[in-house]
């Protein structure tokens, strides 16, 4: 179980969470929804201690990672797996690599054993015998799937997931949904989503929160948010432009521009 | 006046706030000393990057550094110093001098710059976080077989460079000079000091040390995507060749 309690963080004078509340019980998948900058990421990297909160405690399974020493926080980083927004593989290394490199570092198990375990990780995401290839070589969604393989190489409880269908094309963003609810029935993890991608939500979902103006102003089921009289909600799931949320003004008050996402 | 006062103390601020992060990372990554030798495949990957691939162009300084060197000396000396000299003043300028630093400042950017340029594009590109979900330490597993990579390699690459330096000095001196073999060595073996020679790979090691460590810094604090890997690694360049002649002097002053 992880508690998020009252977490705030600010880049220099610019508040990004004001006071974050929010409860993810072990094995329930839940999805974050919110615009595009509005502080997905950065709650996400509070969670494996990559950005320490300005105040406020998150606590993992009953400790407190806000509290912790160094070498605490890097075995608690053992127990999650993380899917980065662009990926982010390793790019001097070939897949294999990539996949094997927590296992390598952390465990004294054979090559063999390695290179079996990455094999079938490989199954898992749909990409048979790709291990000698590089990240340039990969598309998009097969990057998504390789960065997938190497989150749960280790077995991990947490699965954090930065907008992991964005960017592709509708039929690959679903294999990446039906990706996410099979890992969680087959390795039984608890899954943490973030994303603006709503079919996306609605597919995977348990309980979708949604963060906006650094707090998190909405909690229900799939089904509850569907039906919503929640008007920054709706807009938001609807996809409006006109509505409760504006778009920021840049260059003074009579420019409007609409951020994507 | 009032702004620039108070641009010059945040400046100062500023200045202080890196020259202590810069320090952190240091220690950071002295405390890995004795791991970073578990870790040899990496070490050993670096010292290859660092420092055998750093060859031809360290040996190409070498050459030059030498033969300009004699070639100036001569010029310099020649009226009121004995020729059989320019062997021995060419020697101890390469040795303690004209070795370490150039070979350092053209290493800081060879090496430092692309250390800044690959640890900045892992950084824009969130693979410096990847790392640290899996539980990795980037400062050990980045940082660290840089640093001593580039500790280790330095020392050795500026025995090359001084070695073709003196033969290029003493190419010139032959060849160009009309200065026989036996009077360029001549004077050498009664002036040879063996702490010149440690004192020059001490600067030299010094000198490694700078430029991975300030390559390494400025390329973990990158910001702003492929414009800000840009930036970085000039920063680096710029601030290891600084700090590489501010140094040069401080060891002067406490080795000679
Ligand atoms: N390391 C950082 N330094 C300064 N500002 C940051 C940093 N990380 C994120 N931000 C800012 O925080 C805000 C939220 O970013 P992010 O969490 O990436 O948004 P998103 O919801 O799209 O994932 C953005 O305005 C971003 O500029
Ligand atoms: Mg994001």
């Amino acid at each position: 179980m992880i508690e998020i309690k009252g977490v705030t963080k600010s880049f220099g004078e610019k508040p990004v969470l004001r006071g974050v509340d929010l409860t993810i019980n072990t094995g329930e998948s839940i999805v974050i929804i919110g615009r595009s900058g509005c502080g997905k990421s950065v709650l996400l990297k509070h969670l494996i201690g990559l950005i320490q909160p300005d105040t406020g405690n998150i606590i993992i399974d009953g400790e407190d990672i806000t509290q912790m020493k160094e070498a605490d926080l890097y075995r608690m980083r053992r127990n999650f797996g993380v899917l980065f927004q662009s990926s982010a593989l390793f790019d001097s290394m070939t897949v294999r690599d990539n996949i094997a490199l927590e296992l390598e570092e952390h465990t004294d198990k054979p090559i063999e054993e390695i290179d079996q375990i990455v094999a079938e990780r490989l199954r898992m995401v749909g990409l048979p015998d790709t291990e000698a290839l590089k990240p340039a070589e990969l598309s998009g969604g097969m990057k998504k799937r390789v960065g997938l393989a190497r989150a749960i190489a280790f077995s991990p409880s947490y699965v954090l997931y930065d907008e992991p269908t964005t960017g592709l094309d509708p039929i690959m963003a679903d294999i990446i949904n039906e990706l996410i609810v099979n890992l969680k029935e087959k390795l039984d993890v608890t899954s943490i989503i973030v994303t603006h991608d709503m079919v996306s939500a609605y597919k995977i979902a348990d309980r979708i929160v949604m963060l906006h103006r650094g707090v998190i102003m909405y909690d229900g089921t799939p089904d509850e948010i569907r039906s919503t009289d929640n008007e920054v909600v709706r807009q938001f799931i609807e996809g409006q432009a006109d509505g409760p949320i504006k778009p920021v003004p840049v260059g003074g008050p009579s420019l409007r521009y609409h951020r994507s996402g | 006046m009032r702004h620039a006062i108070s641009k010059l103390g945040k400046d100062t601020i500023t200045f202080f706030e890196e020259a202590g992060a810069i320090f952190m990372l240091l220690g950071k990554i002295l405390s890995y000393s004795g791991r970073v030798f578990k870790d040899w495949h990496l070490l050993l990957q670096q010292m290859m990057t660092i420092g055998f691939r750093s060859l031809p162009i360290v040996m190409m300084i070498g050459l030059f550094t030498g033969a300009v060197s004699a070639w100036q000396t001569n010029y310099q000396i020649s009226g009121y110093v004995p020729i059989r000299y320019l062997g021995l003043a060419t020697y101890k300028a390469v040795i303690i001098e004209l070795g370490p630093v150039l070979t350092a400042i053209i290493l800081a950017g060879r090496v430092g710059a692309s250390i800044a340029a690959e640890l900045g594009t892992m950084k824009v590109t969130e693979q410096i976080d990847a790392l640290e979900s899996l539980a990795i330490n980037a400062v050990r597993y980045l940082a660290a077989p840089r640093f001593f990579a580039a500790v280790i390699m330095m020392p050795i690459l500026v025995v090359f460079a001084d070695f073709i330096a003196i033969s290029g000095a003493w190419f010139v001196a032959v060849v160009f000079l009309d200065i026989p073999t036996k009077i360029f060595f001549s004077e050498i073996p009664q002036f040879f000091i063996v702490y010149d020679i440690f004192a020059g790979l001490f600067k030299a090691l010094f000198f490694g040390g700078i430029i991975s460590l300030i390559g390494c810094y400025v390329g973990f604090s990158t910001t702003g995507g492929a414009e800000g890997v840009g930036k970085s690694t000039i920063r680096s360049f710029v601030l290891s060749a600084i700090l590489i002649l501010i140094f040069d002097y401080l060891l002067a002053i406490i080795l000679f």
